[in-house]
């Protein structure tokens, strides 16, 4: 049948479309209309193509889907080995949904260099679905680098204020942070002889790793450092703020909604994946970092006086409840983990795109520069107020799933990480509408302002998908839960197993 | 003893040497005879065509292994490969300095002339089995290279680099010197086959270290590798820039194949220490002194101090791992480090003008094709994946591993992430900084680009599809670490200079 050569292929098409179209790009004549429709072409149809994903996926099906293995490089024995479970399936889809908008947010803004952007921009999408969908360690680690290059261009020379200084900054943070990772995978590579992900759980889970126990807390540390400055988990956050209010819209988009979660994904997928011992042995201490990054990005958010680092700091406390979700070890929390993963990819991803259309407008993120924006921008103000509630949590929009899942599997793991993590959404709900509040209600403070145009039919084109995305994920959840559930029960396995073991002893 | 007349294929054996030695002869009796002007082109030309010829008769003498000239040179694999590295880097540094001696009014004759010598003597080490031999190979291409470093002759500091670079030199020569004769004493022959045979045969004799040590000394301060490292900025800031893409180079390789021969053919007593210490100094010193240079030749010296440290881990692991490993990393640091300098010089401009990080403030917007191609060889300095510079890293570190060498591999990785920070560095200038319209960017010559092109295709190549020469080299390496179709034992007696028993 013609179609199952497309699901082996299909992977290998959704990954290297956008490079492909980026390299089109360099040949195409520099003029920015048609550079413009053309990575806009390329991102939908990258999005189309991964819309086959979910078309095909079989639901109940708990391991990989749409495999590909080949044989690459014999010496170190690296295949080009891809492949999606129902986690990283979704995480794909989120790259392919938002990288068009991204496209059309940055459509005016963008007016030097437009090539050179839009070819890093799709450079970066390739490099981000890789991150997801390679299942050989040495191919994740190349895709894992590559994103840092584009990201680093992009904010640093498209980005505005101190952009040299914060492109540098994430730069170095991942970097250093990456060395670990690396360490650990020559390590893994040298005993097993193989970087294929699922030959080495194989080999560790039947214990044919010589030395590995010995090893497994320093390589668990090794994978978690690279993971945990990238999601970023408090005390590793402090490149975050710096390089979201740096960076260009569309990089900040792509960098909240997609590249903090390859930090989470990558802690789920490796360290839970490869390490289940080590990591119950850790959770405690990595769910208070957690807790503590809930709570501390919500207080440091609130006294932001200026909307991008608000957004940054709701994403440190977002990203909290992942994590947590991640380390509560319950099949409730994991699902949530992934849904908060998902969900906050849509709104806060939305809420860039917002706070870059108010940029483009008044070139200030300043929340004081701002107040009763809603009498000159109606639709705006409606379009913001709705994605603000969304990432408050809302119920029946996303927020609300995910938390609520993380919260419920986090209290049955320790009650008090239920606690305190539940206040985490007090915090939210305070600091989002307290700047809702202070950007659109009340009188117009600036007389400037009350000229502001109110969006364009472009601008709503690139913010209305994300709304819907919103309302549909909150009111049906089920739709993506159902595909992530095997596959969280399959990362929990493990962890049943050795609860049991506890217990039947 | 019984040392008749050299074979015929004796002399094929050394037939990339005889080649060179002609064509460098045939520039330097042309030189007086023609203009300035012509002799830039002319005499280019042939250069080039010697190396490529010597290319030929590489593969020629790669046709033929086994010894030569009473067991005092070497064909096998290992010295075919070294070969061919060094020769490559030479054609790329020919063409790289087609365009370059025609704007810094450099006179060509001795300068083509000087090259090919010094290749034959690069060439000579790596296929020379006797010690001996190998110090007069060292010492041609170490005085070729000195002459090669001062050739900016109207500029202080490239004088002042030559005569740093023979003074500091000689001296190192001399401590190799040095250790080949206590090496005889302690052992008898200067033979390395035979002088394996004596270490591994039980007692190591305590001048045997001494020797070792001594060796190491010369040869260390040969690659650059901290703490002999210090002569490595000046002159590399001083000398011709594409002079020291090939002095970080091609020389550097043909030391590790000797100190390769040395330490793990010879099986040398006691190196592991040394050769620790050597390779974590040499990776720290020069990463963190890299951290703070804002001239792009110097930052490039200590950085290639860092890479000679990357090397020596290699040399700390078992023989059969670092070996290939060594050889890997050298092949791939030339591609992109040759590549790197192709770039400099050519932005150099007169008088070496604009070598400051401030003078590539913008190239990415005045000159992309310029910048990008700088931007691919960094990424490589730095190691990130499809890159040779990547697999390069990743050989001798997993080759440590494998060698349970973890101290060692864990401050190359966290030296590794610390180097990423000065070549971003050049990076972010490059792109992210206003262009300064005062520098001025030639175009790309014909000669240029064809050089930029190899480096660059070989960095992608090593870093795309390892595999082939990966296991080229590890077939290499086992030849030179398991000499099997060596001379029978009887013959092993005989060979090289032996101490004459009364």
């Amino acid at each position: 049948m013609n179609t199952s050569g497309l699901d082996t292929s299909i992977l290998t098409l959704v990954t290297f479309t956008p490079a492909i179209g980026g390299l089109l790009l360099l040949i195409i004549p520099r003029r920015d209309r048609d550079i413009r429709i053309f990575s806009l072409i390329v991102s939908l149809a990258t999005f189309g193509a991964s819309l086959h994903l979910v078309a095909r996926v079989h639901r109940m099906l708990p391991g990989f889907q749409y495999e590909i293995d080949r044989a690459w490089i014999s010496k170190p024995n690296i295949h080009y080995h891809m492949g999606v479970d129902g986690i990283s399936m979704w995480l794909v889809l989120l790259t392919t949904f938002l990288t068009p908008l991204c496209v059309l947010i940055s459509w005016n803004s963008i007016h030097q260099r437009v090539k050179e952007f839009f070819i890093l921009l799709l450079v970066l999408e390739t490099a981000l679905i890789g991150v997801f969908t390679s299942l050989d360690l040495f191919l994740f680690y190349f895709f894992w680098e590559s994103t840092l290059i584009p990201m680093a261009l992009l904010i640093g020379i498209y980005g505005h204020g101190r952009k040299v200084y914060a492109a540098v900054k994430f730069f170095l943070y991942t970097m250093v942070a990456s060395a670990f990772m690396l360490a650990a995978l020559i390590w893994l590579y040298a005993k097993v002889g193989s970087f294929d992900f699922v030959t080495i759980q194989n080999a560790i889970r039947t214990g044919q790793v010589e030395g590995f126990s010995s090893a497994a807390p320093w390589l668990f540390l090794g994978f978690f450092l690279a993971f945990a400055v990238k999601v970023p988990l408090f005390p590793f956050h402090t490149w975050l703020p710096d390089a979201h209010v740096e960076a260009p819209t569309a990089g900040s988009v792509l960098l909240a909604g997609v590249l903090l979660k390859m930090g989470t994904y990558g802690l789920l997928r490796f360290n839970l994946g490869l390490f289940p011992e080590q990591s119950r042995q850790n959770a405690p201490w990595i769910c208070t970092l957690a807790l503590i990054g809930i709570v501390y990005g919500a207080l440091v958010a609130m006294v932001q006086p200026n909307l991008k680092r608000v957004i940054a700091y709701s994403s440190v406390s977002h990203l909290g409840f992942v994590v947590l979700g991640i380390f509560s070890f319950t099949q409730a929390a994991l699902d949530g983990a992934m849904f908060v993963m998902l969900a906050h990819g849509v709104s806060t991803g939305a809420l860039f795109m917002l706070a870059g259309i108010i940029y483009e407008r008044k070139h200030t993120y300043e929340i004081a520069d701002m107040g009763g924006l809603a009498t000159p921008m109606p639709k705006y103000a409606t379009l913001f107020l709705f994605v603000t509630l969304a990432s408050v949590g809302l119920p029946l929009l996303n927020g609300f799933v995910g938390e609520f899942l993380v919260l419920s599997g986090a209290f049955q793991a320790n009650p008090w990480y239920g606690v305190i993590g539940a206040t985490g959404v007090i915090w939210s709900a305070c600091y989002l509408l307290w700047m809702y509040q202070r950007v659109f209600f009340g009188k117009v403070t600036h007389p400037e302002n009350n000229t502001l145009p109110d969006l364009s039919a472009r601008e709503q084109l690139a913010l209305w998908p994300t709304a819907v995305a919103a309302l549909v994920m909150g009111v049906a959840p089920l739709l993506w839960l159902n595909i992530i559930d095997p596959a969280a029960q399959a990362a929990l396995a493990p962890f049943a197993q050795m609860a049991s073991k506890v217990v039947g002893r | 003893m019984n040392q008749g007349i050299p074979l015929a294929v004796d002399y094929v054996r050394i037939l990339p040497e005889i080649v060179l030695s002609i064509f460098g002869i045939a520039i330097m009796l042309l030189d007086p005879r023609v203009d300035e002007e012509t002799s830039q082109r002319l005499l280019g030309g042939i250069g080039l065509v010697g190396t490529l010829a010597a290319l030929l008769s590489t593969w020629i003498m790669a046709q033929s292994p086994g010894f030569a000239f009473w067991n005092m040179v070497r064909v096998d694999g290992f010295s075919v490969f070294f070969h061919v590295l060094v020769i490559a880097i030479a054609i790329v540094l020919i063409l790289t300095s087609y365009e370059y001696i025609a704007v810094q009014k450099i006179r060509a004759g001795e300068y083509y002339g000087l090259i090919l010598f010094g290749l034959v003597g690069m060439c000579l080490m790596s296929s020379a089995v006797e010690l001996v031999l190998i110090f007069i190979a060292l010492e041609i291409s170490s005085i070729s290279t000195y002459v090669l470093a001062g050739f900016r002759r109207r500029s202080a500091t490239s004088s002042e680099a030559s005569l740093k670079y023979f003074l500091l030199g000689s001296f190192a020569t001399a401590f190799f010197l040095y250790g080949v004769a206590l090496m005889f004493g302690a052992t008898g022959s200067t033979n390395i086959d035979v002088i394996s045979a004596v270490l591994n045969s039980g007692q190591v004799p305590m001048l045997a270290y001494v020797a070792m040590a001594l060796m190491f000394v010369g040869l260390g301060f040969k690659v650059a590798a901290a703490p002999f490292h210090v002569w490595t900025p000046d002159v590399y800031e001083g000398a011709p820039a594409p002079i020291v893409g090939f002095m970080s180079t091609a020389p550097k390789a043909a030391a590790f194949a000797v100190l390769l021969r040395v330490i793990f053919e010879a099986n040398a007593p006691g190196r592991f220490w040394f050769v620790w210490i050597s390779a974590a100094l040499s990776m720290t010193l020069g990463n963190v002194a890299a951290l703070v240079q804002d001239n792009v030749k110097r930052l490039l010296a200590y950085s290639s101090i860092a890479h000679a440290g990357y090397v020596l881990v290699a040399f700390a692991a078992k023989p059969e791992l670092g070996a290939p490993a060594v050889m890997f990393y050298t092949a791939a640091y030339a591609a992109m480090n040759v590549g790197a300098f192709a770039v400099v010089s050519h932005l150099a401009n007169e008088n070496e003008r604009y070598v400051t990080l401030e003078d590539y403030a913008g190239l990415g917007r005045r000159a992309p094709i310029l910048a990008g191609t700088l931007g691919i060889f960094l990424i490589s300095l730095i190691g990130i994946p499809i890159t040779g510079g990547f697999f390069a890293k990743f050989y001798v570190f997993s080759a440590a591993l494998q060698s349970d060498l973890v101290g060692l591999t864990i401050i190359g990785v966290i030296n590794s992430a610390v180097g990423a920070y000065y070549y971003l560095k050049i990076i972010v200038v490059m792109y992210m900084r206003e262009p300064r319209e005062e520098v001025p960017v030639l175009p790309i010559p014909l000669a240029l680009g064809t050089a930029l092109v190899i480096a660059l295709a070989a960095t992608i190549y090593l870093g795309v599809v390892p595999d082939r020469m990966l296991a080229f080299v590890q077939r290499s390496a086992q030849q030179l670490l398991q000499p099997e179709h060596a001379m029978p034992p009887a013959q092993v007696g005989n060979a090289g200079i032996s101490r004459q028993d009364p």
